[in-house]
């Protein structure tokens, strides 16, 4: 087990590097430190020397990969690759353009993503599977059928309808709950239902139609056919065999975007004004902060790795069947 | 009048012609034929396939681009316009060629807020200004209900007038000429012939109307809105389309070359793949979109035109959207390509000493293609929201593009405004909802024919 752990881990690096690669390339070969800059401070009427100290102050005034004026191993570390990538494998995220520190700012802005994120998956995880249950029990009729459109109409609005509708209806009209905002402590329930109230009806078409699937995959297997002809009723077939055995995708599905649960939704957090990661990755992406992104995009890649060595581990304790090598 | 080729056109063009072919492909092959038409019968399928097809012949309407030429007085001579107008412009021009002041709500004779009107010197009085160009200047009546009840009338007589036409055409089997046609099973479906003389109706009531009324409204600068979720629908369409097929060669090869090869190269596109994949992929697209945003803001002279500016914005997002979605694709492919390797067929055609590039094309492709099809229409709805959601982050579409993302994004404003303006939102949703809708109902169609793994027992 461990080894196979291990494994997994070591496995995990060289992907760790190509995203890294392909960031910096993205981020610093495909336009150098001082196009960057001149965009920054304005297009127009920029010198070289406010480019240059706007650089220096962000740490971007070294060469790309090999700083020839220095000496020894600082050959290699006053470079943008070392300080700006390499840093990323230890934690380091460095400044944002703006000045404060990302990782600090992460530590922080984790937790109200959570507070989302992690309701929003349970209460959508019981709300989908009980529907799904519902419409394979009466598969083949009418309430079935009624069922699947009614899951595809669903799928078919765009999240943000659900989300500009909610704020809307029940923080505008109604005025059930703040329109947007946050609070430390208890306090912050009254923010985040209207959130998470939205994220789970906008998983519900897809997420219902996904394990009504997967209950219908299992429903055909013979050791169904078993069940029922020794004479088992259709209710108990549903939850002691084909639910049970169901439950190895489902948890190993939620196991893989587990981790990811900390990024946040970006839509969600930024239209209700959750100060979590995901508001911090737009606020990012609008201010063309791009430490900021890059920090995400490898702290992205991490979390999504975690999540597939976890699925790893998860599989080998809910089904016997399968031994890690 | 000069024909303008943007470069989203010609990819578009692209497309029908890789459509065209294969439609004439799937004549010539029977079973393909057979799966078709187990889609061109279920009831679903053939609406969906009538709503889709007008979304599509709007987008190719849309993507034949002309400049006008004129005559220059003091020059003498002939110069074209640096405007570049659609073909669908031109026959929608009637609807939307003047611009009111500001908002007006839908069927509204009078502009949304009031304003400070000098009647007699010194006597000045906020009313509601009456529209300049529509709204007030009804055709049958003034009155709105009965004169909108007259232009169904009239677009009723219009339509049965092309109905006829159109029957006796069909009469004479003009149309449906050919005994094994793909169309054959259309000639008895009253589904079809329901569905689309619904659409034709709707669409010439909606011009009629549109003649007079803003039917969905004016935005903040007096802007029809119908037009402009008309003019939207190719942008959707694109970035539904021209991404999957910008995917599609790095899928289909590298996933059959994984598979089917093996070893060492299979290790390395498995590496590439997983490492794209890694990525979250707003995360991806958004540091490519900011890359190429800072690209352009440092080159402007190679982006002069606007409308080559926005054209070009599109293109790379589709891109950059094809780039980021292929991998799940291209993993589908190698898992079948190395299932495919060991069946007892293409084992045997290795024995006979076939190469590996005709096993390939001959084998491997042919039966991998349904994966590809069910991928293709999957993610075409995927796509066409996934636009709406870049838009608002900022690195969707051009912001000058009509693109639905791009009304939501402006209308989101609005709603704080008191009382909410509501129209654009309204039918930037609603136009959404209708393509995704009838292309998630048509690529569960296409999923059940084609997708040996799903039974039919239960759908």
């Amino acid at each position: 087990m461990i080894n196979y752990i291990l494994k997994r881990i070591l496995y995990a690096i060289p992907i760790l590097i190509g995203v890294n690669l392909l960031t910096f390339t993205l981020f610093f070969v495909v336009n150098s430190p001082d196009e960057v800059a001149r965009l920054h401070l304005g297009n127009k009427r920029v010198t070289q020397e406010q480019i240059q100290s706007w650089n220096e102050q962000r740490g971007y005034n070294f060469p790309l990969f090999i700083n020839e004026s220095e000496k020894g191993l600082n050959k290699i570390k006053k470079t943008i690759f070392y300080e700006k990538s390499i840093k990323l494998f230890y934690f380091d995220f460095g400044i944002s353009d703006s000045g404060r520190d990302i990782k600090y700012d992460i530590k922080q802005r984790m937790w109200p993503s959570l507070a989302i994120a992690l309701p929003s998956l349970l209460v959508g995880l019981m709300i989908n599977i009980t529907f799904a249950l519902f419409f394979v029990f009466f598969r083949s009729t009418k309430v079935d059928y009624i069922g699947v459109i009614f899951c595809v109409a669903l799928m078919s609005i765009s999240s943000l309808f659900y989300i500009i509708g909610g704020q809307y209806l029940i923080s505008k009209l109604l005025q059930l709950v703040p329109i947007s905002g946050y609070s430390q402590g208890v306090d912050a329930i009254k923010f985040l239902i209207l959130p998470v109230l939205i994220s789970v009806i906008y998983g519900i078409g897809s997420g219902t139609r996904w394990y009504r699937s997967l209950f219908l995959e299992e429903i055909e297997k013979d050791y169904v056919k078993t069940a029922k002809s020794k004479g088992l009723s259709e209710v108990s077939v549903l939850f002691n065999h084909v639910f049970k055995n169901a439950l190895i995708p489902i948890l190993t599905g939620v196991v893989v975007i587990l981790p990811l649960l900390f990024l946040g939704s970006l839509i969600v957090e930024s239209f209700f004004g959750i100060p979590g990661l995901g508001s911090y990755t737009i606020d990012a992406i609008q201010s063309q902060d791009f430490a900021i992104v890059r920090a995400m995009v490898f702290l992205g890649t991490i979390l999504y790795i975690l999540g597939l060595i976890l699925t790893d581990i998860s599989y080998t304790l809910v089904d016997p069947r399968v031994r890690l090598k | 009048m000069m024909f303008v080729f943007l470069l989203t056109d010609i990819f578009f063009y692209i497309i029908i012609f890789t459509l065209g072919l294969y439609i004439f492909y799937v004549r010539k092959t029977k079973d393909i034929l057979e799966t078709w038409k187990h889609v061109f019968r279920s009831r679903t399928g053939i609406i969906s396939i009538v709503v889709l097809s007008f979304f599509l012949i709007i987008a190719i309407l849309d993507s034949i681009h002309i400049k006008e030429r004129t005559y220059n007085e003091q020059t003498k001579s002939f110069s074209y316009e640096a405007e570049i107008k659609s073909v669908l412009d031109i026959i929608l021009l009637p609807t939307y060629e003047n611009t009111e002041k500001s908002y007006s709500s839908p069927f509204s004779s009078n502009l949304y807020s009031k304003e400070t009107v000098i009647i007699e010197k010194n006597i000045e009085k906020r009313v509601y200004p009456k529209l300049l160009y529509k709204g007030n200047h009804n055709k049958y009546s003034s009155e709105n209900v009965t004169n909108i009840s007259i232009t169904f009338i009239v677009s009723l007589l219009k339509y049965i007038l092309i109905f006829t036409i159109f029957y006796v055409f069909f009469y004479f089997r003009i149309i449906f000429r050919s005994k094994n046609n793909i169309f054959n099973p259309l000639k008895e479906n009253k589904v079809f012939f329901t569905t689309l003389s619904v659409m034709i109706l709707l669409s010439i009531f909606l011009y009629e109307l549109s003649l007079q009324y803003y039917v969905l409204g004016t935005d903040k600068v007096g802007v029809d809105v119908l037009y402009k979720s008309i003019k939207s629908i190719r942008t959707g369409i694109l970035i539904g389309t021209l991404t999957t097929i910008v995917m599609l060669p790095f899928a289909i090869f590298l996933g059959i070359f994984a598979g089917y090869i093996g070893g060492f190269v299979d290790d390395i596109i498995q590496y590439v793949y997983t490492t794209l994949n890694s990525i979250p992929s707003v995360l991806l697209i958004a540091s490519a979109i900011l890359m190429l945003q800072v690209y352009m803001a440092n080159n402007p002279l190679n982006f002069e035109n606007i409308y080559e500016r926005a054209d070009l914005r599109l293109f790379f997002l589709c891109m950059i959207l094809g780039l980021t979605s292929w991998t799940g694709l291209c993993r589908l492919l190698r898992g079948e390509s190395m299932k495919l390797k060991e069946v007892e067929y293409v084992q045997a055609s290795k024995t006979f000493g076939l190469s590996k590039f005709s096993i390939i094309v001959r084998h491997i492709m042919p039966n991998i293609m349904h994966i590809v099809i069910i991928t293709i229409v999957l993610d075409f709805s995927a796509l066409v929201l996934a636009e709406a959601v870049l838009s608002y982050v900022n690195i969707g579409v051009d912001p000058t593009t009509y693109s639905w993302g791009n009304m939501i994004n402006a209308a989101r404003l609005e709603m704080s405004k008191e009382p909410i303006v509501w129209w654009s939102l309204f039918s930037a949703f609603t136009f959404m909802f209708i393509l995704v809708l009838f292309a998630n109902l048509f690529s569960d169609v296409v999923r059940d024919a084609f997708d040996p793994r799903t039974s039919k027992n239960y759908e």
